[in-house]
């Protein structure tokens, strides 16, 4: 009870410490959004949540992805409403939107045929706090989170694959994590990126998305020795996984509850 | 060192099949990056045919990766094709998609080689005469195929393999893929839901597709393994594999 109330205590801390610094880096230093997330130490914006602690039995992962797919789906879906999609990439949000929904439903079910709870769904703030306050006003902001929560979503999928090693559930993960990385390739071209990931170029998105995307040594092999490719091409090639807490850290804003 | 000159020895002078069983008492006397075991050089007896004999990826995750690696050759020699000349009315940003993309599979390639050592697969042989590389349809619908199996290819394996890192390494790997996938769907029919289209997108699950090397269904005739053979002149076969 006492640990309880030390962690609510702390979580409140946090909150305000980040909020005060987010304002203070909307009003006076004026960053933007490359910088917003960059300038604040990822710990800080990590919202402790009860649900999630160090383990991530099968069940725990699900929910996590659960709550991702949530996370998506409702902001696709409130996009969609607020009717600021224009005609000509309705297919293209309308096909992402049915699919994260759909990933909510069969995450559920796989949820529940594993004998676990389905976390209930969150509340969200898209705005973060008033940090992206036209998100569904101004269609460029829209994709701007569009772009940062399917880049985000597949390098959590990925962070998650070997918690599910050997399983059929694994075989689920990895066919909604290439549903993802099609996303999110899609989206980042709507926006006049490239489709991958090039190095931790952020193309205007937290430095905390892309950290550690210019990694060149796999498997203990530094790909840059072995292969007359360009080391920005192989950054390009690979991408790279995040943790629950990493993930966690760049969602948190978005999560009222 | 004795060892690994007669390894060496052996390599130039003997078959395929024998090549590899060597190769791999090599790696196990160097040691690899990934250390890969050893459970690919258990069946190699079978179906010896004199020249162009079937290259089997193996079994155990040293197959899946070998496999892959398999896969990797034929989507870079492809793109490298593609690149050497590119098809009439090419736009820039076709261009730069199937440059970046040549580079990724050729990188994906090397990478392969480099971590299986030993015990890769030997290099592979293409005929892409079935593909008319001056045609903008074509190339890019070929593109497509692969990219997609590509995708489907990691997300089906994904089960068997055994070692998490080997896991995460493919899970680095199919989202690159699936990337490509999109934006080469998306050159073919832009601004729809192709990119990420209900032919390979469950309506309901809203999952991708995942096949096993040797898998067939009614919307897969062929498995995957038949279709890359269809582009390779050395055939592949993955009989320790699903």
């Amino acid at each position: 009870m006492k640990a309880v109330k030390i962690i609510e205590t702390l979580d409140t801390e946090i909150n305000d410490l980040a909020f005060s610094r987010r304002q203070a880096l909307n009003k006076g230093l004026n960053l933007g959004l490359k910088g917003l997330f960059a300038a604040i130490p990822l710990g800080l914006l990590f919202k402790p949540t009860k649900t999630y602690a160090a383990t991530s039995s099968p069940v725990d992962v699900l929910n996590f992805a659960l709550k991702l797919e949530y996370l998506e789906s409702s902001f696709y879906t409130m996009g969609l409403n607020a009717g600021i999609v224009p005609s000509s990439d309705m297919a293209i949000i309308s096909q992402i939107s049915k699919h994260e929904t759909a990933h909510v439903a069969t995450l559920k079910s796989a949820i529940t045929a594993s004998g676990g709870t389905p976390v209930p769904e969150p509340q969200f703030d898209f705005t973060a706090g008033g940090t992206f306050s036209d998100v569904f006003t101004n269609y460029t902001t829209f994709l701007v989170l569009a772009n940062a929560f399917e880049d985000t979503g597949v390098r959590a999928y990925k962070g998650q694959a070997a918690n599910l090693l050997g399983s059929d559930l694994l075989t689920a993960a990895l066919d909604i994590h290439s549903v993802e990385a099609r996303h999110a390739s899609e989206i980042r071209r709507l926006r006049g990126q490239k489709g991958w990931i090039s190095g931790n170029m952020t193309a205007g998105l937290p430095a905390a998305i892309y950290a550690g995307e210019d990694n060149t040594t796999q498997g203990g092999v530094d790909v840059t020795t072995v292969s007359t490719i360009s080391a920005a091409y192989i950054m390009e090639s690979f991408d790279e996984p995040l943790t629950m807490d990493q993930v966690l850290a760049i969602a948190g804003p978005f999560i009222k509850s | 060192m004795k060892e690994q000159k007669l390894q060496e020895y052996l390599q130039t002078t003997f078959a395929t099949r024998l090549k590899r069983k060597s190769f791999l008492k090599y790696s196990a006397l160097s040691g690899t990056a990934l250390v890969l075991g050893l459970d690919a050089c258990k069946k190699h007896n079978n179906n010896p045919s004199p020249m162009g004999s079937t290259t089997d990826v193996g079994g155990g995750d040293t197959g899946i990766l070998n496999f892959a690696y398999a896969l990797e050759q034929l989507e870079a020699a492809f793109y490298i094709k593609v690149n050497a000349s590119f098809y009439s009315g090419i736009t820039d940003d076709e261009k730069q998609i199937l440059t970046d993309i040549m580079n990724h599979e050729t990188a994906h390639r090397d990478f392969f080689k480099a971590a299986l050592g030993a015990g890769a697969i030997k290099q592979l042989t293409f005929d892409f005469s079935s593909v008319n590389f001056g045609d903008r349809n074509a190339v890019l619908t070929t593109a497509k195929a692969l990219e997609d199996t590509g995708v489907s290819a990691y997300n089906g394996a994904g089960k068997y393999i055994m070692n998490p890192d080997y896991l995460t390494l493919a899970g680095k790997i199919v989202s690159v893929e699936a990337r490509h996938a999109a934006a080469i769907r998306d050159l073919l029919m832009p601004k729809t839901a192709s990119f990420a289209g209900d032919d390979v997108v469950d309506t309901t699950s809203g999952l991708d597709f995942s096949r096993t090397p040797n898998a067939m269904d009614s919307g897969h005739p062929m498995s995957i393994v038949a279709t890359a053979n269809t582009f390779l002149t050395t055939k592949i076969s993955a009989n320790q594999l699903p």
